[in-house]
């Protein structure tokens, strides 16, 4: 009964409401920036006018302390090619691809229990999944902190069972940093490709055992290549945030292993070489859009 | 599977079903095994907020030492202060921008709106990184010019975080309310014309009581992103707008204590109360 | 309808407030109009011209039928008589007056949707009430009215229920009661039973017809269903391509369709091709592709020479054995198929090489065996009545 109860308001007020209503009404035009306005403006703002800055400032010269010279340079983006910084590329790359294989290797059969589960289940499963997923990032890594470390669980226990004698390293490594990765970015995968089982019809599964395929052909000719956009979606939003990942490198690789995000922060805050810092950011955000691009080559080949 | 069932072979039955729960085992372990990977780090974290020992490694009993002494930790009172109001702030005008520009790409037709929409989704792609040194150099500009030409002194602090997470925010809520604008039955509108209501009535009446859902998944979504958000804030937070996430970063760097483990308890309840609220909520809205 | 309904709902007829004796001798075409449609045109931004050029009179109390193939332009007519769509050209006036861009919430009309469009966050009751809420009418009267509604479709005692909770044939009703609480001038109902199931469907179109009488109200129908409108209507106008082809009661539609398009798509037709021989006084003769000349009646008829299609429904033809004494029929031709279907039997019948008529016979007699039924291949004489078939020039 929301209806019911509304307060009459002045009529005068509401004459002129319904005037301006009217008005609005007949310019699309004037609907549309009334709409979109408030939007836009933000965005172009705080959005794109800073990305331009960074993009300006990827030209220019590093000034005396730390200042920024405006003087037109490339340097910024051909000192890129340093082994130093083409290793932290790969490193980067290499440490995202790994960790969307893993997610996906892990994820795609979960995702695919999970939607052939009796429907009371599929839901309070999915909660499961979500509610890690809701934590705070911060949390989860350290969470995986505190497992990892000489003296954490997993060491006193594997030193309990005398697997090992002396505690492993394995914080501050690649190890931890993909663990990491696959820890906070998991359901980026799961969900995804749990929506597009869930949509997959299995009576096309009988068809093709009808017409003699076995479990493995099903699965290879069949589900895979139905389920492929949830797979190529979920890959890519475990791929994006890996690839520009800032706090998992930081905390679990703990300098050691050093990512595109970290160089970029200690381009900024520590060395204070804005320009080059800008440059590498650039850098950064065009495997991201080569990513994203080739996620849609990719999609749009397999629209039928 | 069912196809097997009344296949005429008695012979291959058998092995065939055996190799079929083999690969459900299989499946099932790995389920299992992923909620194990999925759980045990923040269970552990949880249990050891209530060891009594100082060192983590051995359990010397329970204790609420460390809530208490969060609770009584001003530097904690004031994160979480801050956290909170950077959130309700940019969640608040995040849905209310991010609603209306779901509205402008659904709902009307404009020269720009290829670019608009295109410009909408760059936050959402783009890496947190490049988009807190973006935000970082920009302010750092403005507050300069902002200095120089009208005298105005500027800093980083709430402000500029409320700012930023609203850049980022709002188009995951137009994201959000469009897709359930899209879904929206527009002759629902047209009966509510048709029955006399006026165009205000029927968004009043009919287009915002049926978007809210929508609206209220994206406000969440707003919400969690905000509180969660770490990059972004640490790149353009100032002295004193210290919020959670920058408070557990700066005591993880300083080297690990049971306190941490206490606050970060805190908030993974907080996150599971918000998750299975919202969750309670949308099944009582349709059932 | 029972007559419990009819009483109660003297409230809510328009009739009973503005003369219901004072309308109720007249015949439909005699009283007042409602609804106008000047010259409609509306072409689409993509550049379909979906209504081309309808006029269209409808009168006070009459339920009229938009019919036509989907893609027709009905729901777009109807659509813009709603204020849904403006026309592109033309105009559509209610009671006498020129909508222009009226938007929809100020024309005196109310509309049931194809799929109801109810409001699924609100009950029967809040749904029933809402156009009357819009209004700012009073609380009580509000309730009177929407209880007079809900017992006119029958719904008592649903007014807390959601939506969701109702079936198909209670949403409709629930449809209609939302619609007709606010005393429209007109009711537009689009494809309103489009959804139910075949034997709902046919309840609720008697139930529609006497619920159209009760009221009093002006009705426009959109349908693609040839058989609920001749059912329901007091006149049809059918619809092809965005134009209106034919105007008329249901007994006029179907009996003196006046286009092939109207022949064939109302009930079933043979079409003849041939050309016109002789003209006589309301007669022609028209010479048939196979070489049998026939005699057709004719109100304007064309000029000789005229190519023309002669059109016969099947249930008007009577079919013999050729060599049976009473088979002095008008085209011969044999037996190809036989389709028995319980009341009747298909025949289909070749004439000529190109040609073949769907004869369609009762089966009347007191007994029939399989014997009696025509064999395939037998030669069969047809013959009609001379007004059972009607010459086409298109």
């Amino acid at each position: 009964m929301v209806v019911a109860e509304r307060v009459r308001p002045d009529q005068q007020i509401l004459k002129w409401r319904e005037r301006i209503v009217e008005v609005i009404r007949q310019r699309e035009g004037l609907r549309a920036l009334l709409l979109a306005g408030p939007g836009g403006l933000w965005l172009l703002l705080f959005f794109l006018l800073p990305i331009a800055i960074v993009f300006a400032y990827s030209f220019a010269h590093r000034g005396p302390y730390g200042t920024v010279a405006w003087a037109f340079t490339i340097e910024n983006y051909t000192r890129f090619f340093d082994w130093l910084y083409i290793r932290v590329f790969l490193v980067s790359v290499w440490l995202a691809l790994l960790s969307t294989i893993i997610c996906l290797v892990i994820g795609y059969p979960f995702a695919y229990v999970i939607a052939r589960a009796p429907r009371r289940w599929r839901n309070a499963l999915l909660v499961l999944v979500l509610i890690p997923f809701w934590t705070n990032f911060l949390v989860r890594t350290y969470a995986i902190m505190l497992l990892l470390r000489a003296d954490g669980l997993i060491n006193n226990a594997l030193l309990w069972l005398g697997v090992i004698e002396r505690p492993l390293p394995m914080l501050f490594t690649p190890f931890a940093v993909v663990l990491g990765l696959v820890y906070g970015y998991l359901p980026f995968m799961i969900l995804p490709i749990y929506a597009s089982i869930e949509k997959f019809d299995f009576t096309l599964v009988e068809a093709a055992q009808d017409l003699g395929a076995n479990t493995w052909h099903v699965f290879w000719r069949v589900l895979l290549p139905l389920t492929l956009p949830g797979v190529l979606a979920g890959s890519i939003l475990v791929f994006i945030p890996s690839v520009g990942a800032f706090v998992t490198p930081d905390l679990l690789g703990g300098g050691k292993v050093v990512m595109i995000a970290n160089l970029i922060n200690q381009q900024f805050l520590t060395v204070r070489h804005w320009p080059f810092g800008s440059a590498v950011s650039f850098v950064l955000m065009a495997i991201v859009l080569a990513a994203t691009m080739l996620y849609f080559r990719l999609g749009e080949g397999r629209r039928v | 599977m069912t196809s097997e069932a009344t296949m005429p072979s008695a012979l291959v039955l058998p092995k065939r079903r055996w190799r079929v729960s083999f690969g459900w085992l299989a499946l099932y372990l790995n389920v299992v095994l992923a909620f194990v990977f999925l759980y045990a780090p923040i269970v552990v974290m949880s249990i050891f907020s209530f060891n009594a020992s100082r060192q983590m490694q051995v359990w010397m009993g329970f204790t609420l030492d460390w809530y208490v002494r969060m609770l009584h930790d001003e530097r904690v009172r004031i994160a979480a202060q801050n956290s909170l109001i950077v959130a309700l702030v940019s969640t608040l005008v995040s849905t209310v921008i991010g609603t209306l520009a779901a509205m402008a790409l659904e709902r009307t037709r404009f020269r720009v709106k290829r670019l608009y929409e295109g410009a909408m989704y760059l936050p959402i792609i783009v890496p947190e990184i490049v988009m807190a040194i973006a935000l970082l150099v920009f302010f750092n500009l403005a507050f300069t010019w902002l200095d120089r030409l009208f005298g105005l002194q500027l800093n980083f602090g709430l402000g500029t975080i409320t700012i930023a997470h609203i850049a980022f925010s709002f188009p995951f809520v137009a994201v959000v309310v469009r897709a359930r604008l899209a879904d929206f039955d527009r002759t629902l509108e047209q009966a509510a014309q048709d029955l006399g209501a006026t165009d205000w009535q029927t968004f009043r009446y009919i287009t915002l009581p049926l978007l809210m859902p929508g609206i209220i998944a994206g406000a969440l979504l707003a919400f969690t992103l905000s509180i969660d958000d770490f990059v972004i804030t640490f790149f353009n937070a100032g002295v004193g707008s210290t919020t959670l996430p920058l408070e557990i970063y700066g005591r993880v760097r300083r080297g690990i204590t049971p306190d941490v483990n206490a606050l970060s308890t805190v908030m993974l309840l907080a996150s599971i109360v918000l998750v299975l609220g919202s969750l309670l909520l949308q099944r009582r809205r349709t059932a | 309808m029972s007559t419990s309904g009819i009483e109660l709902t003297v409230g809510l007829t328009r009739s009973a407030t503005q003369g219901e004796t004072g309308m109720g001798g007249m015949r439909p075409l005699e009283r007042p109009i409602d609804v106008e449609l000047v010259e409609l045109t509306k072409v689409f931004d993509n550049g379909v011209v979906a209504v081309d050029r309808v006029s269209l009179q409808i009168h006070q109390g009459e339920f009229f039928s938009l019919l036509g193939p989907s893609g027709c332009g009905k729901t777009t007519t109807l659509r813009m008589i709603a204020g849904f769509e403006h026309p592109t050209s033309g105009e559509v006036l209610i009671e006498g007056r020129p909508m222009g861009n009226t938007p929809p919430f100020r024309r005196n009309v109310n509309t049931v949707f194809q799929n109801y469009a109810l409001f699924p966050h609100m009950t029967v009751y809040d749904n029933v009430a809402f156009g009357l809420r819009m209004k700012r009418i009073p609380r009580d009267e509000i309730a009177r009215r929407v209880r007079e509604a809900l017992q006119l479709v029958r719904l008592q005692g649903f007014e807390e229920r959601y939506p969701r909770q109702l079936s198909g044939g209670q949403q409709q009703r629930v449809a209609l009661a939302r619609a007709l609480v606010n005393r429209p001038r007109v009711l537009l109902l689009d494809e309103p039973l489009g959804a139910l199931d075949l034997k709902l469907r046919k309840e609720m179109q008697l139930e529609l017809k006497h619920l159209q009488m009760t009221v009093g109200i002006t009705f426009i129908y959109v349908t693609h269903d040839q058989e609920e409108a001749l059912t329901m209507s007091d006149r049809i106008a059918v619809m092809n391509a965005g134009r209106v082809l034919q105007v008329g009661t249901p007994v006029e539609i179907y009996e003196r369709p006046s286009s092939r398009f109207v022949a064939d798509f109302i009930g079933e037709s043979n079409f003849l091709r041939g050309r016109v021989t002789e003209v006589g006084p309301g007669e022609v003769t028209v010479a048939l592709d196979g070489g049998f000349p026939i005699s057709v009646r004719c109100d304007q008829p064309p000029a000789r020479g005229t190519e023309v299609t002669v059109a016969v429904r099947p249930e008007k033809i009577r079919i013999a054995p050729a060599e049976a004494p009473e088979a002095n029929g008008l085209v011969r031709g044999r037996v190809e198929e036989v389709i028995y279907i319980g009341t009747d039997t298909f025949y289909v019948v070749r004439i000529t090489d190109e040609t073949v008529v769907r004869v369609r016979s009762q089966n009347d007699r007191n007994r029939l065996d399989g014997g009696q039924l025509l064999p395939v291949g037998t030669p069969v004489s047809l013959d009609w009545a001379p007004d059972a078939a009607r010459v086409l020039t298109e």
